[in-house]
Parts: structure tokens; C-alpha cells; sequence
């Protein structure tokens, strides 16, 4: 089980959240304008990396509030908690490997 | 291939059993093959093997990062049914549930596939419904489903509890009697002894680092065992799709979690079936070592960590004991997790790449082990005539983009 840094209440124990999927996805200002193809890729597509993961979580039992997280997918490690509506940190963008270990 | 028989069984226990030859060759690769299967998991080896016996194409090599059957292979609870609602699923898990039938005979290896019935069940208004829409819709395609009562049940499977005082108590049951459990070891075994003797080369230890491409069509492959030529490439990789098709520069509808399973100690028989139930999250059956096999879910989040979150199990154990109170003092020996690759629509994905010559056959999600022979049947098919067989038509890549999903979200609500 995963210990989760909520940026309002501390760590907690990650049965207090729900996982709300992969982070920055932004809804299509015009989806009239799209073709099949852009509105499969915003819907169903996803990076699913091996590697750093940049993800939405919801302190569902706690302070009720989402922020975006940085989760390495092999070591599950946790890297920075940042607030909703930002980017990721830039250091992690840059370096995927990063968090790799243990 | 020296065949397997009572005969030779009995000739090597004279000599103690030190003289069996090596079940399959371990070459080292060639520079060139004319195909490449990415995955030496039973689907992999299985497309290899029907490859080479059913199309004539014996120039092949399945490549695999660790060892034969490591992967989630090895870490599924071997449940095989066919009972999907939607006709296109049906067909497609019908087809490996028929080759699963004929399977040890056709390989000459004991896959020990036993049709000892999956029972699926029922615990509110809303599961009688749908269970017993799926075995009308299963009825309509030609596939055993039946309605048992709790009482019914109960005879069935003697462990079952349905006490009507239960938490959830039981309302009734979805019975498929052909389905049942394999051998998960030796189906991997067996299809890769088949295609070796069949010409096919096996490469363990052997990870692909790069999918090489001239414009639009796949060339061959980087490993970690140099550089392999091909002309046509299939993946197999389950958990790993994303990975891959990164490598060869597309995008999949597919997050891969964790999923995990455990084994109790081993018990004489007292399980003779085995137990789904979506709505308390459990499902169990009875090994022929004797150890329970229970299956756990899935965490929230995506991850390649093969372990998963302790809360899972709690979860499904408290299930179990809900479901089989005798099993209260049972000792669990080992857990583990796989990855496993889910779909929005939870049907995999078995067809055409954008790149040309490179095909995929992914997306089982939790349920894959199931459609092992069917599954490399219809892939060997779709490779060595660059199309589709009609069963697998339907689940190609771009139903996710003319929306024509094939949901079966009702069927993998736990397992599947």
C-alpha cells in the first residue's frame, strides 16, 4: 500500500484516496473540429509508461481535494506532489529515469 | 520430438529418469528470421506453434526477456469459460474453449485441463438479471450457461455457504459446466516443445530494446541479443503493449495494473469447482496439489511493480470467508502479482498495427490465460495472411476509433 503525501493533511495511508488516472489530459476546446482519430486519442489513448507517471489523486476520505502526483511505475516510488492545474516539475520531464531504483 | 507415452514414461523409470532428452532446443538467435513473436507466454508460444503447423511458416523465433511462462502465464488463476454476453466475445472465447478440449492430445502434453465447471455467483437483484441474460445470450450462441438455485448451488459446490443469513447471501448461480482449469506451466510447456519440434526457435533471456522501421514498415528488431531481422513482427506482450508500441511509434488504449493472486496450503480435495462472485470480490478453485488458488484485484493505479497492495488481498480474503467460512484456519503460502493490460472496453486487441508487418495481440486485461489457444490460433492466422480471421475481426485496433467497442466490463468486474 502505497503512503501518500496529501499536500493539506500529511501522509496517509493510500486507502484514503482514489486514483483519478493520468494527469494533463485536456479536454479538446472544439470537439465539433475534431476527426475520429484526435477524439479516440483524447479518449481512450493513454502513455502508460514504464517510468514516470504523472497521475491525479483524490483524497477521497480526507480533505476531499485532488492534486497531481509523480509516481515512478517500476519502483512506485513517489516524486513530487504538485497542485492541480500546474505542469509537471520540470526536472522529472526531463529525466524519465529518474526514481528508477528500489 | 520423442513422443511422451506410457511406454516411454516406463522405459526411463527403468533407468531412473535421468536419460529424458531436453523438452526444446535453446538456440542461439540468427540475424534473420521471416517472423518475430515479441512474448514467450502461452499466447506467444501458441502463435508460434500454429504458425508453424497450421500455416507452414517454420522460419520463426519467439523472443522472451526472462524465462518461458514467467510472465503472467504464471500468475493467473487458469479459469477457462466461455460465457461472455456479447456475440463477437462469445465466439471468440468459444473458439479457445473447443482447442482447449483437444489440447493435450494435440500437443502430447499433459496440459491438465479439467472441466470441472465454473459457477458464477449471484448475490442481488441486479446480478439474477444480468447472469441470466448472459445465459440466454449464451444459449443463442450455442454455449452451455444454466441457472442453478442456492440449494442447487450448494450441491454443487459442498463448501459454498448459503446461509441466508450471510452479509451477501446468495440468490442463485450461472453454472458453466465445460469450464474448468489448466495447467498454467504446462500449457507454456507444451506449446513451446510443439513449435520447437516444429522448427521454431526459442530465445529466453532476450529483451527487445528497439522495433527497427524503414517508413512505414517493420524491419526487425533491436534485443539484448543483437539485432534481429524480420520481415513480419508480433507482440505479445501483455502488461508490456505500451512499452513496445512505443517503440514502434504508436499509441494504445491500454493501462496496465497490477493484479494479484495466492495459493494457500496445500489441503486434500475439498474444492471441486470453481467460484466466482463479482459482488463480494472473490474467486477460488481447488489445485490438483491441493493448494487453493485464489485471485485478488487490481490496483487503482498503474504500475509494472508485480507486487500490489496488501488492502487487495484483505479484501478478497474477507470475501472468501464470507463465501466459505471452513476455510477460516486455511494458512496462505505465497502471493505475487502480475501485470496485466486493460482496454476501456475490456476486450483485447487482436489485429493490424499502423505500422505495416507489425501486428499486436493484446488488451486480455485480468481474463487472458483463458483464450491461450484460441488466441495464438487466430493471431498465427491474422500473421501468415496479413488479415484478420473473422472471429478476431471485430477486436482490431480501430474500434476505438468508429466507437464500436465490444463491452464486456460486466464480465471483468473482478475476473475475468
Amino acid at each position: 500500500m502505497l503512503r501518500i503525501p496529501c499536500p493539506f493533511c500529511g501522509p496517509r495511508a493510500e486507502i484514503e484516496f482514489r486514483c483519478g488516472g493520468e494527469a494533463h489530459i485536456r479536454r479538446p476546446p472544439d470537439p465539433e473540429a475534431l476527426s475520429d482519430a484526435e477524439w479516440a486519442d483524447y479518449l481512450f489513448m493513454r502513455r502508460n509508461p514504464k517510468g514516470i507517471h504523472f497521475e491525479r489523486w483524490f483524497h477521497a476520505h480526507g480533505c476531499q481535494r485532488w492534486f497531481n502526483l509523480a509516481r515512478h511505475t517500476v519502483s512506485d516510488r513517489i516524486l513530487a506532489v504538485y497542485p492541480m492545474g500546474e505542469g509537471p516539475p520540470a526536472e522529472l520531464s526531463a529525466a524519465p529515469e529518474a526514481g528508477a531504483d528500489g | 520430438m520423442r513422443r511422451y507415452s506410457i511406454f516411454t514414461l516406463a522405459r526411463n523409470a527403468l533407468t531412473g529418469h535421468r536419460d529424458w532428452p531436453r523438452a526444446w532446443r535453446s538456440p542461439e538467435p540468427r540475424p534473420r528470421y521471416e517472423v518475430v513473436i515479441v512474448g514467450g507466454g502461452g499466447h506467444g508460444l501458441a502463435t508460434a506453434y500454429y504458425l508453424a503447423r497450421e500455416h507452414g511458416i517454420r522460419d520463426v523465433a519467439v523472443l522472451e526477456k526472462g524465462w518461458l511462462g514467467g510472465g503472467n502465464t504464471g500468475r493467473n488463476t487458469t479459469i477457462i469459460r466461455s460465457n461472455y454476453l456479447h456475440d463477437e466475445s462469445a465466439a471468440l472465447y468459444d473458439h479457445a474453449l473447443r482447442l482447449w478440449a483437444g489440447l493435450s492430445r494435440e500437443l502430447n502434453f499433459n496440459v491438465m485441463y479439467s472441466d470441472r465447471g465454473v459457477m458464477m455467483l449471484a448475490h442481488n437483484v441486479h446480478d439474477v438479471q444480468i447472469f441470466k441474460r448472459h445465459i440466454y445470450a449464451n444459449r443463442l450462441n450455442g454455449i452451455d450457461n444454466e441457472w442453478l438455485t442456492p440449494e442447487e448451488a450448494g450441491a454443487y459446490c459442498p463448501p459454498l455457504s448459503i446461509d441466508r443469513g450471510a452479509r451477501y447471501p446468495m440468490l442463485g448461480a450461472a453454472l458453466q459446466r465445460r469450464g474448468g482449469v489448466a495447467r498454467h506451466d504446462a500449457v507454456a510447456w507444451g506449446y513451446a516443445r510443439a513449435a520447437d519440434a516444429l522448427g521454431v526457435d526459442i530465445i529466453q533471456n532476450c529483451e527487445v530494446t528497439a522495433i527497427r522501421r524503414r517508413g512505414d514498415r517493420v524491419v526487425g528488431l533491436e534485443t539484448t541479443r543483437g539485432a534481429i531481422a524480420a520481415d513480419r513482427v508480433g507482440i505479445v506482450v501483455a502488461g508490456h503493449s505500451s512499452v513496445l508500441a512505443e517503440m514502434a511509434g504508436f499509441r494504445l488504449p491500454i493501462e496496465s495494473y497490477p493484479l494479484q493472486a495466492l495459493v494457500s496450503e496445500p489441503v486434500k480435495p475439498v474444492f471441486p469447482c470453481v467460484v466466482m462472485s463479482n459482488t463480494v470480490h472473490a474467486y477460488i478453485s481447488q489445485s490438483d496439489k491441493g493448494d487453493l488458488v485464489i485471485g485478488a484485484g487490481t490496483d487503482q493505479y498503474v504500475s509494472y511493480s508485480q507486487r500490489g497492495g496488501i488492502q487487495v488481498i484483505e479484501h478478497t480474503l474477507e470475501a472468501i470467508l464470507e463465501l466459505f467460512p471452513i476455510f477460516s484456519r486455511m494458512r496462505l503460502m505465497r502471493q505475487w502479482g502480475g501485470i496485466v493490460d486493460v482496454t476501456p472496453d475490456r476486450s483485447p486487441i487482436i489485429g493490424k498495427t499502423p505500422v505495416r508487418g507489425l501486428y499486436i495481440n493484446c488488451g486480455w486485461g485480468t481474463g487472458g490465460f483463458k483464450a491461450t489457444p484460441g488466441s495464438g490460433h487466430l493471431f498465427a492466422w491474422t500473421i501468415a495472411r496479413d488479415e484478420p480471421h473473422p472471429i478476431n475481426a471485430p477486436f482490431d485496433l480501430d474500434r476505438f476509433v468508429t466507437g464500436r467497442l465490444i463491452d464486456e466490463a460486466a464480465a471483468a468486474a473482478v475476473a475475468h
